[in-house]
């Protein structure tokens, strides 16, 4: 039986604890899951409650005294609750740390608007410097955690519910999963939306490429890849890697279609391949976004 | 009652100054400041990386005038820096920053970020098995407002962070006061506390060294408003 993304997750912090420069901060989410862990690092599994405020204030000062600290939540209570501290307590600081949402934009679609999270990734883009993760699989999840905790700079990974069926544990710059061919339009998938974007254009001569790492958003690759037409198809905020797509081609004529999540709230529940449908990133609401970019199959 | 006031500090705070008024924030925090270099922190210039060092965190960033005249009289930054300090090209900012000025722990301005940070890093030196350095906090009762600090107090009150000092300088500038004294949010969270005369040398002496070691601790150095 496969684990999910956030099973990985516990799995790998625990072997990371193993360093003594590792630090879990949490703010009561999956507590219990580390419970285990915190009784054998009693001074390095840190819960403080529900204070995300204060859950990345400690997260800055624990980097301050050379501490590698793993902070975690749901990503509306990590990233948009407490971004002043991001900002402030780490970036200012000159400090860094390794954060890990789940949630992702609606996995918890039946909780409603307060736990749905499809602008995290355009606020921590808003930020100098940081590395943004975005795993499409669960065995993607441990390779780009430990990577990250080894590193000294600030990361985001974003965790889902949402997995594809391949893993592809190397692909932080472009992967290209399916070659049309030299001038062939290309469609960028990032993370869980590889599988439905294979789909869409199953019957098109479509490049697909996969990245789990939207940001540093790998440029290079993009250049060597893209003809005249470039398809971004993002599961968090849409348009939210325009800005990267549209510098890095900037010297040739192009166009460009950036799908992801809507800004609307859209006051409805269901599950999570509701939402999919609602905002267009089904196989066949991406179908019908691809077909009105590059017309209709012939 | 000893009392200096700012007497040593006044020619550096006037090349700080250059011309502009201070407000009672610069003042209130001087006597403070003066007390805790000289005689409760073991921080030298020297020892400014040493990992065994006490930190020092001004979170009420605005009080920084003060702060740089002191840290140039004891030697952290050359004072000639205070001679353009806010300028293009100074070091030197209406509000510190870390990166930029010698034994500066962390830079601060946006209130309600210092306790926070002091408490990671009082878990930090745990974390470490360093029991000599201990985090001193330095706030203001306006910032108390900030909610964010009312999360490290109950945290850190609830836990017995024992190697935390927190700094309340109250010059009863909260718009909308503290009814039963800023000390009483603190010690309804376990901490120990003692609020004491803010220009009396002696007193905030034997209040900033009057910590138990065994839960967080919190000095509230009262102050004249019109100071």
């Amino acid at each position: 039986m496969t684990t999910t993304m956030r099973e990985e997750f516990v799995r790998t912090a625990e072997e990371v604890l193993a360093d003594p420069r590792s630090v879990l901060v949490l703010a009561d989410i999956s507590a219990a899951a580390f419970a285990p862990a915190a009784a054998h690092h009693p001074d390095r599994v840190v819960n403080v409650g529900i204070r995300e405020q204060l859950m990345i204030g400690v997260a800055g000062g624990l980097a301050l005294t050379g501490q590698r600290p793993i902070v975690h939540s749901y990503a509306p209570f990590l990233v948009e609750r407490a971004y002043e501290q991001i900002k402030l307590d780490l970036g200012h600081q000159g400090v860094g740390a390794v954060l890990v949402g789940i949630g992702a934009s609606y996995d918890r679609a039946a909780s409603g608007r307060t736990h749905l999270g499809p602008a995290d990734v355009a606020l921590i883009d808003t930020l100098d410097g940081w590395t943004v993760h975005v795993p499409g699989h669960p065995d993607e999840v441990r390779p780009l955690l430990r990577a990250a905790v080894c590193g000294s700079g600030s990361a985001y990974l974003r965790l889902s519910t949402r997995s594809n069926t391949t893993a592809y544990p190397e692909a932080g710059g472009l992967r290209v999963v399916r070659d049309a061919g030299p001038g062939a339009p290309l469609l960028v998938a990032v993370g869980p939306t590889l599988d439905a974007a294979l789909d869409a254009v199953a019957d098109r001569p479509v490049t697909v490429a996969y990245t789990h790492r939207p940001r540093p958003f790998d440029t290079a690759g993009l250049r060597a890849l893209a003809g005249a037409e470039v398809i971004l198809v993002e599961p968090y905020l849409a348009g939210t890697s325009t800005r990267v797509v549209s510098e890095a081609l900037a010297d040739r004529p192009h166009r460009l279609l950036a799908l992801g999540v809507g800004r609307a709230d859209l006051r409805r529940y269901g599950g999570p391949e509701d939402h999919d449908r609602w905002h267009g990133l089904d196989a066949a609401g991406l179908r019908r976004s691809v077909d009105a970019f590059l017309g209709s199959p012939t | 009652m000893t009392t200096t006031t700012a007497t040593e500090l006044a020619p550096l705070l006037d090349r700080v100054r250059a011309g502009r008024e201070f407000g009672p924030n610069v003042y209130s925090t001087l006597d403070v400041l003066q007390v805790l270099y000289d005689r409760v922190l073991r921080i030298t210039p020297a020892t400014v990386d040493d990992p065994d060092r006490d930190r020092f965190l001004l979170s009420k960033g605005h009080a920084v005038a003060g702060y740089y005249a002191l840290l140039a009289a004891r030697g952290f930054v050359p004072v000639e820096w205070l001679d353009d300090q806010g300028g293009p090209a100074s070091r030197l900012g209406d509000h510190p920053d870390r990166t930029l000025v010698p034994g500066v722990e962390i830079g601060s301005g946006s209130l309600g970020h210092g306790l926070g940070l002091g408490v990671g890093t009082a878990l930090g030196l745990r974390a470490q098995g360093r029991t000599t350095p201990r985090v001193y906090v330095l706030l203001g009762d306006a910032e108390l407002d900030e909610g964010s600090n009312h999360e490290a107090v109950a945290y850190a009150g609830a836990t017995g962070l024992a190697n935390l000092t927190a700094i309340v300088v109250d010059n009863h500038s909260a718009t909308h006061g503290w009814p039963g004294g800023a000390a009483s949010r603190f010690t309804v969270n376990g901490w120990s506390a003692a609020t004491v005369d803010g220009r009396d040398h002696d007193a905030l002496h034997r209040a900033l060294t009057g910590h138990d070691h065994h839960r967080p601790h919190v000095v509230v150095a009262t102050v004249d408003s019109e100071e």
